[in-house]
């Protein structure tokens, strides 16, 4: 299968549907799942170069959810397949899971909800305290280690 | 047909930069081709909202996946250590975690000490000038004092100890093992033009501060306004000969993929431990057939590593996370030898900071400790801002069938054979990882962390590449004399981390630079009788 060109609706349905199994909403962390359109849309427009792994990622999961679309399958059986999904491992459901998490905790909702900025690190920066120095003091008064020839 | 030049250097990374600038005083017509080109730090990851991503893409450190048109791909199909580098002007500077220690005394004698390998033939002592005029040209923050290794006296202040430095500091100080901040090459206060660091955290791929030194912003301006030129987009593909043996000059690819030949009376390769013995050997003549200054046989030969032994766990308290730069503390607890431990040599612990939360995400979901469904939120809560972890940085000793050779099948974009690398761990330094998890984890444990992972080796964690066209006294066990120059080819000289004879236990980069200064001072003194 040619691994580049956009995923197909069906494709981009059980994309959806394996990310809200990973990363479900929660209402006591009051974060969207990571089926959210937003997420969704972030996911799809930056797939790039990861493309091809996903899409053989996504057939693997068709295969095992016997070609119906995972939204279609009642939950025990959706996480009965998300789980052989899983197990099944190697580069292609590494790279489904990785794009999927790395887009879900760059939105700005789940960002808040860590209680971090959702803004990129420059040119803000971050501040680091100083520490106590004193802690050295045991290791100032080690003689010297390293060996002379 | 462009001009002859006096001096030719093939690379525009950390030792390019620093010979280009040292002999630049000469006033001699100096020129270094580049494969990459200028960085633009407004692009670099930090600037955006796709910061961590970017890691896995095109700021990946593996060329293989970062794939950008001035890389060349590797074949590593058969060593358990992937090769990641860089390639632009700064070469791995741009793209490393700017970690600074030198090798120690002892590592420039390890045949004498500790009977293994081979001893270098300079010691410790010749390069300290040279250590010293680069931690000034670098600009490396730290803090003298330290038992741990030889006097020096960095410019800047050290990195501040921070939330995960003082836990690290406080675990160590119970076990009474030694610690202390690590030198780097983060502007920890205004220096030569360059901001102090503002603690974006993403060090290693490309500052956009500008604090972390690379050789873009140190050297080469330095080495331009001196009247060095810098040629960008121009891929060598080999060196040529004349009928007396010597460097005529080299065969490259210029920006727009056009063939063209630059004359030289004399060549210097600083294309690192894989490029260098990549182009070595791709320099095949009749004259030499095994490649160019490979009468021993060991170009390409060698080649090390620097295995890492990682471990991290988790602790109740929030830790510096990404909010810090990843560099803190090193310990030299278990550098030196000591044969009760199993091993020859030895080792340095790096201590991190901690990661992102997109790191953090797809490292535990890889380990098993972040569940997939509804106890998904509640695990990555207590994994995210608290990792604690370290590094045994353990040295490689040089073995001859690990080694670059050039891949029969696979080619970069200019038709050039790549570079394959075979390797495996040697069991000294095996033993050595074992002994460092050991150590690691009772460190975290007196830490309190839980959840302890191990990834040993890093799988992409070649960032040293070192020992493949080594420096000796003797033309049959080496590539160069000990000033850098091939033993076969009078005007052609080596400065990148090819020359290492050892690995030493500690990233290289203060070694690598202060190597290229010592040859070019070398170079600088004798250039009335050069070639002779």
């Amino acid at each position: 299968m040619c691994a580049h060109g956009p995923l197909t609706p069906a494709q981009r349905d059980d994309l959806r549907a394996i990310a809200g199994v990973i990363i479900p909403a929660s209402a006591e962390f009051d974060v969207p799942g990571a089926d959210d359109p937003a997420i969704q849309a972030d996911i799809v427009a930056t797939l790039g170069r990861d493309t091809g792994p996903v899409r053989e990622a996504l057939d693997e999961l068709a295969r095992l959810a016997g070609r119906r679309p995972l939204a279609s399958l009642d939950p025990a059986w959706r996480e009965a397949v998300a789980l052989e999904l899983r197990a099944t491992g190697g580069t292609a459901v590494a790279t489904l899971t990785r794009v999927v998490l790395q887009c879900y905790y760059r939105d700005d909702r789940v960002v808040r909800s860590l209680g971090l900025e959702p803004r990129p690190p420059y040119p803000k920066g971050h501040e680091l305290e100083e520490g106590d120095w004193s802690l050295l003091d045991p290791v100032r008064a080690r003689p010297p280690m390293w060996r002379r020839p | 047909m462009n001009d002859p030049v006096d001096v030719l250097i093939v690379g525009a990374g950390a030792s390019g930069a620093a010979v280009a600038w040292s002999l630049a005083e000469t006033r001699m017509h100096i020129l270094c081709l580049e494969q990459g080109g200028w960085m633009n730090p407004a692009n670099y990851p930090s600037t955006g909202r796709d910061w961590e991503a970017r890691a896995f893409g095109d700021y990946s450190p593996s060329p293989n996946i970062r794939a950008r048109p001035e890389d060349y791909p590797i074949n590593d199909d058969n060593s358990p250590i992937k090769v990641v580098n860089f390639n632009g002007v700064g070469g791995g500077t741009v793209m490393y975690t700017a970690h600074f220690p030198r090798l120690h005394p002892s590592d420039f004698r390890v045949r004498s000490l500790d009977g293994v390998a081979d001893d270098w033939p300079i010691d410790y002592d010749t390069l300290v000038p040279f250590f010293e005029e680069n931690d000034r040209m670098m600009g490396v923050s730290g803090l003298a004092g330290d038992p741990g290794v030889p006097p020096r006296n960095p410019p800047m202040p050290p990195l501040p100890l921070g939330r995960s430095g003082a836990m690290l500091a406080k675990a160590m100080n119970r076990l009474g093992w030694h610690w202390w901040p690590s030198d780097t090459t983060v502007a920890t206060v205004d220096y030569e033009g360059r901001a102090r660091c503002i603690n974006l955290g993403h060090c290693t791929p490309a500052c956009a501060q500008g604090a972390k030194a690379s050789t873009d912003i140190t050297y080469w301006p330095a080495a331009r306004r001196a009247g060095v030129e810098l040629r960008t987009h121009c891929r060598v593909r080999e060196i040529t000969t004349n009928e007396h043996g010597m460097a005529a000059g080299v065969a490259y690819y210029d920006g727009e993929g056009k063939e063209q030949f630059q004359a030289a009376h004399v060549v210097v390769l600083a294309c690192n431990g894989v490029g260098t013995p990549r182009l070595l050997l791709n320099s095949a003549s009749a004259r030499f057939p095994k490649g160019l200054a490979n009468s021993s046989g060991l170009v390409g030969k060698n080649l090390m590593f620097h295995p890492y032994a990682q471990v991290y766990g988790y602790v109740a308290e929030e830790t510096d996370s990404n909010r810090a730069p990843p560099t803190c503390l090193w310990s030299k607890e278990f550098y030196e030898t000591d044969r009760s431990r199993g091993f020859a040599r030895g080792y340095t612990f790096q201590f991190g900071r901690g990661v992102g939360p997109v790191a953090e995400a797809v490292a535990s979901e890889a380990k098993g400790l972040l569940p997939w469904g509804a106890g998904h939120h509640a695990a990555f809560r207590r994994l995210n801002g608290h990792r604690l972890g370290l590094s045994a940085i353990c040295e490689d000793l040089p073995e001859e069938h690990n080694r670059v050779t050039l891949d029969p099948v696979l080619k970069d974009s200019h038709g050039i054979p790549a570079p394959r690398i075979d390797y495996r761990i040697g069991e000294n330094t095996a033993r050595m990882m074992e002994h460092g998890i050991a150590r690691a984890k009772e460190i975290l444990a007196a830490a309190e962390a839980t959840d302890i992972c191990v990834n040993s080796p890093i799988l992409y964690g070649g960032w040293h590449l070192l020992g493949t066209a080594r420096m000796g006294a003797d033309p049959a066990r080496s590539v160069v004399n000990e000033w850098g120059r091939s033993h076969d080819v009078k005007n052609l000289f080596i400065v990148d981390g090819s020359l290492f004879v050892t690995s030493g236990g500690v990233n290289p980069t203060s070694t690598i630079q202060a190597l290229a200064l010592y040859i070019a001072d070398q170079m600088k003194q004798r250039l009335a009788n050069l070639f002779d």
